[in-house]
């Protein structure tokens, strides 16, 4: 039976909605955006932040006495509301002079000016004076990490991050200490995020809806490095990058903006344009090698093969595991992430047929990911304390230093990736979304399993954006494959609690920290809330992957000239030494 | 930021027996920093993160609370924590000054603890003991009537007698 509906009356709108709406989602149903600032709900996902503390959002309901938060106040029979009453409209705009009576007055050279929510609602409310005098700022603190920056003074206290941090990714490294005006959203103990256990996910970066949590900004050292004529700058960029990236610059979400993207990239100066997609078809071929040997070894009654075997793409969850499951490093697949494999291979195979010395090389990578910047430092990725990728900047930032050089971007022909580390197929492109390296996976280790081409190259059961976490099980010649996606860390936790528990029976787990896998990376254009906008793009990651000639990661035919002149074979002994990694104990006690 | 120092092996051991009275819940947080600080005095990193894996839940969260509520204190108290009666009696018979000078004799500051860790110095609201204002309170030892040049004959003496 369907449930019974409920009618009110907001402004001039007589609405009918379900009965467990809020009236702020009720006025959403006719058009009526109510202003907010402190609410985000990413419908469907776990992404929610609901303290109805800002009271941005207050509307006049006939019959109360005061005014209610529309984000908390539940529909009624009969309602009569007004969302733009004089009496409303001077609270709202009240609150928002309190608000910014505790607010630097920088929007400047703030950077997060232009795409800042409460900037946003000062422009709607007409404010143009500043009437009250702020309180002296206490003892709020100020950091600059390898990925993000945190600018404590910009707080307006929306409990965004921490909502993330705790909820969504369970890593509990952001929350309110002391109380009253001393309050301040920080870290474990007044620590810097380096001495805690954060990851680096970003995710409180992408919800922060003014400038308290931003990325950290490299754009500048690029154009250094791109205008210097001893260096040889390379691009790659990340699968996620070219379904997002084109939202920068008022283009539809879900737009795939691939050959703008290579174009884009040369004309910033660049001297090659290649493409982590490469990278992410590597990925496929060592990490399936890798799961083929653990599953024979399994099937031949070997009791010390760890299963399953889990992806070690994400460098977020990289550093969740080290921090939050010392006990369990054998488990992840040793492959090292898309972008480090590339940069590995540049720096070797590459450079060296190029007859480019290694300290002349500077390979960047453009990822829609804040930890990948914390990744491009890491020791084990560095030859002789050279990085295999120098730095990473994010799509983001991309967007910035093209707006910078004068690139009408919308307008921009189609290019190509540069050969041969630009080739990519349809496994590399679906990277970008949970899922999708899974999905990549199942069609190389199917294919090399059984012997047989796919019948059908979509694995559907693997995709997904709401649930968090999903279980499929895949038919190889009447083996029974069990594998489980997860995306967010709080999913992961789950997953890796009943692995410490013993009661998982999945051989492959595929772990992406952010929400939707890559293409709700912290280092996307803001979603600001949007559910619509992941999406979107996550349907452009299935239709590029469709519109490839080749989908398959083992197809790839630069990859597969790699291996005959230079790798050998999937696991060999140079793609040991190149191309994987090891993982160290990095909990907290 | 409070620096971390190593507990000793049974301070630990008492801490975890305190949460596995409270059934390691969550919900019994505020309590069991209650007995906690009242065996150890204060609660240092160390502690709340003992707490914290005790009862599952992130150290900051522990930290949150402990910061929130202004009777918990992450500082060491001394030996001989000296309370000074700031009340309206006391007040008005010059306590003030009295802790003017306790400060200038420890060299230390409302909420601090000597180096060699003997006195910490703390203000309160009235012991209800008017009648002998100023007072001040020296562990449980009520000193009424106090004049200031009595002071540092009094802390000597609390020191020798150690």
């Amino acid at each position: 039976m369907e449930e019974k509906k409920i009618q009110l009356t907001i402004d001039r709108h007589v609405v009918e909605v379900d009965p467990d709406m809020t009236l702020l989602e009720a006025a959403k149903t006719v058009g009526i955006e109510i202003p907010t600032l402190c609410h985000m709900d990413l419908k469907g996902t776990c992404v929610q932040n609901k303290p109805a503390s800002c009271r941005l959002c207050v509307v006049e309901v006939e019959g109360r006495r005061n005014l209610a938060p529309a984000c908390a106040t539940k529909v009624m029979p009969g309602m009569v509301v007004h969302t733009n009453s004089g009496r409303v409209i001077r609270a709202r705009k009240t609150v928002a002079e309190l608000i910014l009576s505790d607010h630097p007055n920088d929007c400047l050279t703030c950077p997060k000016c232009s795409d800042c929510e409460l900037q946003r609602l000062v422009m709607r409310f007409n404010i143009r004076e500043m009437p009250f005098n702020g309180g002296e700022q206490s003892v709020r603190k100020n950091e600059l990490t390898l990925a993000i920056k945190r600018n404590m003074d910009k707080c307006i206290y929306c409990r965004r991050c921490e909502s993330v941090c705790n909820n969504v990714q369970s890593v509990g490294v952001l929350g309110a200490v002391r109380r009253g005006f001393n309050t301040t959203i920080a870290p474990t103990f007044d620590k810097m995020f380096t001495d805690t256990n954060c990851t680096y996910c970003g995710q409180c970066v992408a919800v922060c809806p003014v400038g308290a949590l931003t990325e950290r900004d490299y754009t500048d050292q690029l154009m250094a490095d791109i205008t210097n004529p001893d260096k040889v700058v390379i691009a790659q960029p990340a699968p996620a990058v070219r379904y997002a990236l084109g939202e920068e610059f008022g283009m539809e979400p879900g737009t795939v903006v691939t050959g703008k993207l290579a174009t884009a990239l040369r004309d910033l100066g660049f001297d090659y344009v290649f493409d982590t997609d490469f990278g992410a078809d590597l990925t496929i071929m060592e990490e399936g090698a890798e799961i083929l040997d653990r599953l024979q070894r399994h099937l031949k009654g070997d009791k010390d093969v760890k299963l399953p075997i889990m992806t070690s793409c994400c460098p977020a969850w990289v550093n969740f595991y080290e921090h939050e499951f010392p006990d369990l490093l054998d488990y992840p697949s040793s492959a090292k992430s898309p972008a480090q494999m590339f940069g590995a291979i540049a720096k070797t195979y590459w450079a060296e047929k190029m007859g480019i010395p290694r300290e002349k090389l500077v390979v960047v990578s453009i990822m829609p990911c804040l930890a990948k910047k914390y990744e491009c430092a890491r020791d084990e990725f560095k030859v002789n304390g050279n990085p295999d990728v120098d730095y990473s900047i994010s799509t983001r930032e991309l967007a910035r230093l093209i707006k910078r050089a004068n690139i009408k971007f919308a307008n921009l022909p189609d290019g190509d990736f540069d050969s041969p580390l630009g080739e990519s197929t349809g496994a590399g492109a679906i990277f970008a979304a949970s899922g999708g390296v899974m999905e990549a996976a199942l069609r190389t280790v199917y294919e090399v399993y059984t012997g047989k081409t796919l019948p059908r190259i979509e694995f559907e059961q693997v995709r997904g954006l709401e649930d968090g976490i999903r279980e499929a099980t895949i038919d190889l010649n009447g083996f029974e494959l069990k594998v489980c996606v997860a995306h967010t860390l709080s999913n992961a936790r789950k997953v890796m609690d009943r692995l410490r528990a013993g009661e998982l029976d999945y051989h492959v787990v595929e772990v992406m920290a952010c929400p939707g896998g890559c293409i709700g990376g912290a280092g996307q254009p803001y979603h600001h809330g949007n559910i619509d906008i992941l999406k979107a793009r996550q349907r452009a990651v299935y239709c590029e992957d469709e519109g490839k000639k080749l989908r398959k990661s083992h197809e790839n035919p630069d990859i597969q000239k790699l291996y005959a002149e230079f790798l050998g074979k999937p696991l060999g002994e140079k793609s040991h030494h190149l191309l994987h990694t090891t993982y160290h104990d990095k909990s907290i006690h | 930021m409070a620096k971390e120092i190593k507990l000793a092996c049974n301070v630990i051991e008492q801490v975890e027996a305190i949460c596995d009275k409270h059934g390691n819940q969550p919900g019994e947080l505020i309590n069991i920093l209650h007995e906690a600080q009242s065996l150890h005095g204060y609660l240092p990193v160390e502690m709340q993160r003992v707490i914290a894996n005790k009862l599952g839940i992130p150290a900051q969260k522990v930290y949150g609370v402990v910061t929130f509520y202004s009777f918990f204190t992450m500082t060491p108290k001394g030996k001989h924590p000296i309370s000074v009666c700031l009340g309206t009696a006391c007040y008005v018979r010059g306590s003030e000054r009295l802790l003017d000078e306790i400060k200038r004799v420890l060299n230390i500051e409302v909420g601090e603890t000597t180096p060699d860790g003997k006195f910490s110095l703390d203000c309160l609201r009235c012991v209800g003991a008017c009648g002998l204002a100023p007072v001040v309170m020296i562990g449980e030892k009520v000193y009424g009537r106090l004049q200031i040049s009595e002071v540092r004959k009094i802390l000597d003496e609390v020191s020798a007698n150690d």
